[in-house]
């Protein structure tokens, strides 16, 4: 589905600031796996996914997408495989437009705009269907105006947006992270409920060390810009919080201290 | 104050009326503080008259005048977009180029429209129109504008345009060439600017060098305006608004005008009116009259996601 071979990304090439953000990362994911991605901060997983969508252009190496060199396609042409959601709910989607208007641009992620008409009847049906499973009364409010939601709703909304058009490919970049713990915890249920609904290979960064064991299919952990632990089936099952903060000790030679806070939370 | 300078100012307001929805689009839908609109007012105006001068129908000269509008915005984009000019001063460049442009159009400073035929000349033909003639024939070009343009910015395009404007990050995760949106929409902004142009040169019989100077703060001041007191909460609204805008603003300056003041002194008093505009939701704000509507909003907002999450 996605393979990056010696992906190599460095900000500020050839001055004083220069930092390589990835180096030589290769990594194969196949259809259906869920992946999630930790890692201290700086370790390189925001860019990671960045790198994978198109926002930033890279050094050396190669990216295909579902069989396809996307290496040198810009954002906007990779959008067509992958849905997105970013870690700040203000992101996600357009403040000033109503939920609707927000749903009808995301339905058409991919597709060539023209002068057909924004949003049709049928939908607006949809749209209401697909907000009631959320469970957040936004079935009512298709008129709304975006800026005026939660950051909760806003995020769930960025969820529902980011799959309405079924991508190949969902990216997430530590979406919960901004929310309060109850609204994190609905939002993170509501993403896997979609993700198995579609059966979604999805990429997702997380801080939450247990929520990284607990969700998905596979776990990898980054350390200044290399992967230096990938875990997978049975011996993924077996490993605990504590065996991956040892497991980051060993192969860092640091400790995983800026993140061990996290791990009293949810 | 007569009825006549009454009328007169309305008439105005409806014609400049599609200059501010220009300004508008860039300002407030693309989020691209746009100063072409300076050169590109101008342009219309010089296109418009040149053409009518050389024997063609004024209703063609307008159709060319906001192609030459479309194509001002166009390169003020590409400078933007390709060249990587931050958007102040790729308006600033076309603008300056315009006015040689617009010089070599004209072929001196001043081009006189007198014994011309022009619409206006064409309406006032229908003797049982008098005096309402011009009047109705701006507002039927407004209205045509307003319903072309708010069709439009519903579109699976225009949607697309209002949210490069709002959230680029975003629209372009959902698979949207941010650049090319700018460039369609300062296309359409100055397009809609030079017709306004064609429209008031064909209005007050001349076209002049100096007519566009200020316009970015007319249309600036109008767009305020209107939405101090019209809002924008929806897109017709916000539409409605501009027009507005540009009506109210018309008729304070034919009252100020009529008052006595000297006419040099207008953009002092244009620049003014946006100041006081700016200032005005300030101190809405202080007197605690917007607060308390926007906070029962905002409220009603919290209150729900709370029940809901």
């Amino acid at each position: 589905m996605l393979q990056l071979s010696k992906v190599t990304k460095i900000f500020n090439p050839g001055s004083v600031n220069e930092k390589s953000a990835l180096q030589e990362i290769t990594l194969h994911v196949q259809t259906g796996e869920v992946i999630t991605i930790i890692g201290s901060n700086g370790a390189g997983k925001s860019t990671l996914l960045n790198v994978v969508a198109g926002v930033c252009e890279i050094e050396s190496g190669k990216i295909l997408l579902d069989g396809e060199d996307v290496t040198c396609r810009p954002e906007h042409i990779r959008a067509a495989w992958i849905g997105r959601v970013f870690q700040d709910p203000l992101l996600g989607t357009a403040a000033s437009m109503t939920i609707e208007e927000n749903l009808a641009m995301a339905l058409r992620r991919g597709r060539p705009r023209f002068l057909r008409r924004g949003i049709t009847a049928a939908e607006r049906k949809m749209f209401r269907e697909h907000l009631a499973l959320l469970g957040l009364g936004l079935e009512d409010r298709l008129g709304t105006r975006v800026g005026l939601l939660s950051g909760g709703q806003r995020q769930a909304l960025t969820v529902l947006m980011a799959t309405i058009a079924t991508p190949k490919l969902l990216l997430l970049d530590e979406h919960t992270a901004a929310l309060d713990p109850r609204t994190a915890r609905t939002v993170m249920a509501l993403t896997e409920r979609i993700i198995a609904h579609h059966h979604l290979t999805t990429l997702m960064v997380t801080h939450n060390l247990e929520q990284a064991l607990r969700t998905g299919t596979r776990t990898i952990m980054m350390h200044e810009g290399r992967i230096i632990l990938d875990l997978s089936g049975p011996e993924r099952s077996r490993t605990t919080v504590a065996d991956l903060l040892k497991m980051f000790g060993q192969a860092s030679g640091n400790i995983f201290a800026d993140d061990k806070v996290l791990l009293t939370g949810s | 104050m007569s009825l006549s300078v009454w009328l007169g100012a309305l008439e105005q307001g409806l014609l400049w009326g599609a200059m501010v929805l220009g300004v508008y689009m860039t300002f407030r839908v693309l989020d691209f503080p746009d100063l072409t609109v300076d050169g590109s007012f101008t342009l219309g105006a010089a296109v418009a008259a040149k053409l009518i001068l050389s024997g063609y129908d004024p209703w063609l000269a307008l159709v060319v005048a906001l192609l030459c509008g479309a194509l001002a915005g166009l390169v003020t984009g590409l400078l933007h977009t390709q060249l990587k000019v931050a958007p102040l001063l790729a308006g600033i460049l076309t603008m300056i180029a315009l006015y040689s442009i617009n010089l070599r159009i004209m072929g001196q400073a001043n081009l006189s429209l007198l014994r011309a035929p022009t619409i206006f000349t064409w309406i006032k033909g229908y003797a049982a129109l008098v005096p309402l003639g011009p009047f109705l024939l701006g507002l039927m070009l407004v209205a045509l504008v307003l319903v072309l343009l708010y069709l439009f910015l519903d579109t699976e395009l225009g949607m697309a345009i209002r949210a490069t404007g709002d959230n680029e990050q975003m629209i372009r995760s959902l698979g949207v060439n941010t650049n090319t949106m700018k460039l369609i929409g300062l296309a359409i902004a100055n397009a809609l600017i030079a017709l306004s142009g064609g429209l008031i040169a064909q209005y007050q019989g001349f076209a002049d060098i100096g007519m566009g100077i200020g316009m970015i703060v007319a249309g600036l001041a109008a767009v305020i305006i209107g939405e101090a007191l019209v809002g924008r909460q929806t897109l017709v609204r916000a539409l409605l608004a501009a027009i507005t805008g540009s009506i109210i603003y018309r008729a304070v300056i034919s009252l100020v005008l009529q008052l006595g003041l000297p006419p040099t002194d207008l953009k002092l008093l244009t620049s003014l009116i946006v100041v006081i505009a700016m200032a005005f939701p300030l101190v809405r704000r202080h007197l605690g009259l917007k607060t308390l509507r926007l906070r029962s909003e905002q409220g009603a907002a919290a209150k729900q996601s709370n029940e809901d999450l």
